[in-house]
């Protein structure tokens, strides 16, 4: 049976692990490729690196971090921020990454999504939506979540896939950083909707979040950062309690 | 020396890293004297199979992988390549296996992508191998069970997790990015 994925994230900024709380204050959390052993060690199912200033300040790639991440590591890795072109996708995958992710870059440009896809296959497009409940509607976000689009966030998820994502990273900033477990609605109807795996982000802070996700929604797998980076959750003991709760899990 | 076959997929350099990991190192080339010459071949791969084929056929690497005699193993795009026909691009395969590449029918996720078990495992790549142990998949085309089929993988039908005929072997999942299963499995080919 296909496994339910839990997926450390880890922010990265100048070349060290942070967490953004609801994107405004940050903390350092230790060395990226440090962490990355000691989750794959653990049972992490996969790991994502977001340059989370990348977009910001119009910094290029990690492509450094990046090669000493898939020398040390046994598990995929996705890597994202400040991928804009071609260019940087073929650099960041040249470099060990297995997928990248775009999020503003493939709101402002819908046809780098294809662009990937066609290039380097849709396995390693992992379209990042970051998504507000704003104004009766679930609202897509770009630029670190600072600038409201008009997207509605089923329909660019559902046009992403068409247009060859091979993934949704889905983060309800509604939730991110609150601890107050994830969005259940909008990440059930984004994954009843669309045909690829969605990953459920922002707002774990127990385990029982992680089971309320796998259990409400269709979600593949669910994406944390902080609780992880903390030890405030182990991830063989967050695995454990998943099996207990029936919810396919490798171990 | 391990050759890893260098051609228009990627995932290339993180086989090259897992055999670096596990103590063995490895090659990555086209050139025809250095695969030959090689003790065991890698047939990696993630990508489209009409636009590897035309590839491999324009350097005429498909004759010489189906020449080879060491030990060989395809992953992912690779183990489909070394089928007869793929559906991706409606692409003639190499013709190791006699096994026709299909894409999953979309009733539920596509691509399987993420960690799965088997159904059952056989033969000198699972030695040690549970059929509950977990290993990596991504993709959306399958190849069917046949009589080459060393192990069953199920999703949405059961298809080829493995294969072997002769001295070519082969895995649809990523066993350079399955953790310690991965590497065990990986271990059966370089030692054998």
């Amino acid at each position: 049976m296909l496994k339910r994925r839990i997926i450390p994230c880890l922010d990265i900024r100048d070349g060290r692990t942070v967490k953004g709380i609801n994107f405004v204050s940050i903390r350092d959390a230790g060395d990226p490729v440090e962490l990355a052993k000691i989750y794959a060690e653990q049972g992490a199912d996969e790991l994502v690196f977001l340059d989370i200033t990348a977009t910001i300040e119009k910094r290029k790639t990690l492509a450094d971090l990046v090669e000493r991440i898939a020398l040390e590591i046994n598990i995929p890795f996705t890597v994202g921020g400040g991928i804009h072109t071609l260019d940087d996708v073929s650099v960041l995958l040249g470099a060990g990454a297995d997928k990248i992710t775009i999020n503003s870059a493939a709101v402002r440009d819908p046809g780098l999504i294809g662009g990937i896809a066609r290039n380097f296959g849709s396995q390693c497009v992992v379209v990042a939506i970051d998504t507000k409940y704003h104004q009766n509607d679930w609202i897509v976000f770009i630029d670190g979540g600072r600038t409201p689009t008009r997207l509605r966030t089923l329909d660019w998820a559902k046009r992403a896939a068409d247009l060859g994502a091979g993934e949704i990273l889905l983060t309800s900033m509604n939730n991110d950083g609150t601890k107050s477990g994830f969005a259940i609605d909008i990440t059930g109807d984004v994954s009843r909707h669309l045909g690829i795996p969605v990953i459920a982000s922002g707002g774990a802070g127990t385990m029982e979040h992680f089971r309320d996700v796998f259990y409400s929604t269709g979600c593949s797998a669910a994406l944390a950062a902080s609780i992880f980076h903390y030890g405030e959750i182990s991830i063989p003991d967050l695995k454990n309690y998943l099996k207990n709760n029936n919810i396919a899990v490798r171990i | 020396m391990i050759a890893i076959i260098k051609y228009n997929a990627g995932n290339i350099r993180s086989v090259l890293n897992s055999l670096r990991r596990l103590g063995y190192d490895g090659l990555i080339t086209d050139d025809r004297s250095e695969i030959l010459a090689a003790e065991k071949v890698i047939f990696p791969g993630v990508g489209e199979a009409g636009t590897a084929m035309k590839y491999l056929k324009d350097r005429e690497l498909d004759r010489l992988i189906i020449s080879l005699k060491q030990p060989v193993l395809g992953i992912c795009l690779g183990q489909q390549l070394l089928c007869r026909h793929s559906e991706e691009g409606d692409t003639d395969c190499l013709g190791i296996f006699d096994s026709r590449v299909c894409m999953f029918p979309l009733v539920d996720t596509v691509p399987h992508m993420g960690w799965n078990n088997f159904l059952s495992v056989r033969g000198p790549l699972f030695k040690d191998v549970s059929p509950d142990d977990d290993v990596y998949y991504v993709h959306s085309y399958y190849a069917e069970v046949c009589s080459s089929t060393t192990a069953v993988c199920d999703y949405i039908l059961p298809f080829s997790a493995a294969m072997q005929k002769d001295n070519f072997f082969s895995t649809q999942f990523h066993p350079e990015k399955s953790a310690g299963t991965g590497e065990k499995i990986l271990l059966n080919f370089l030692k054998l």
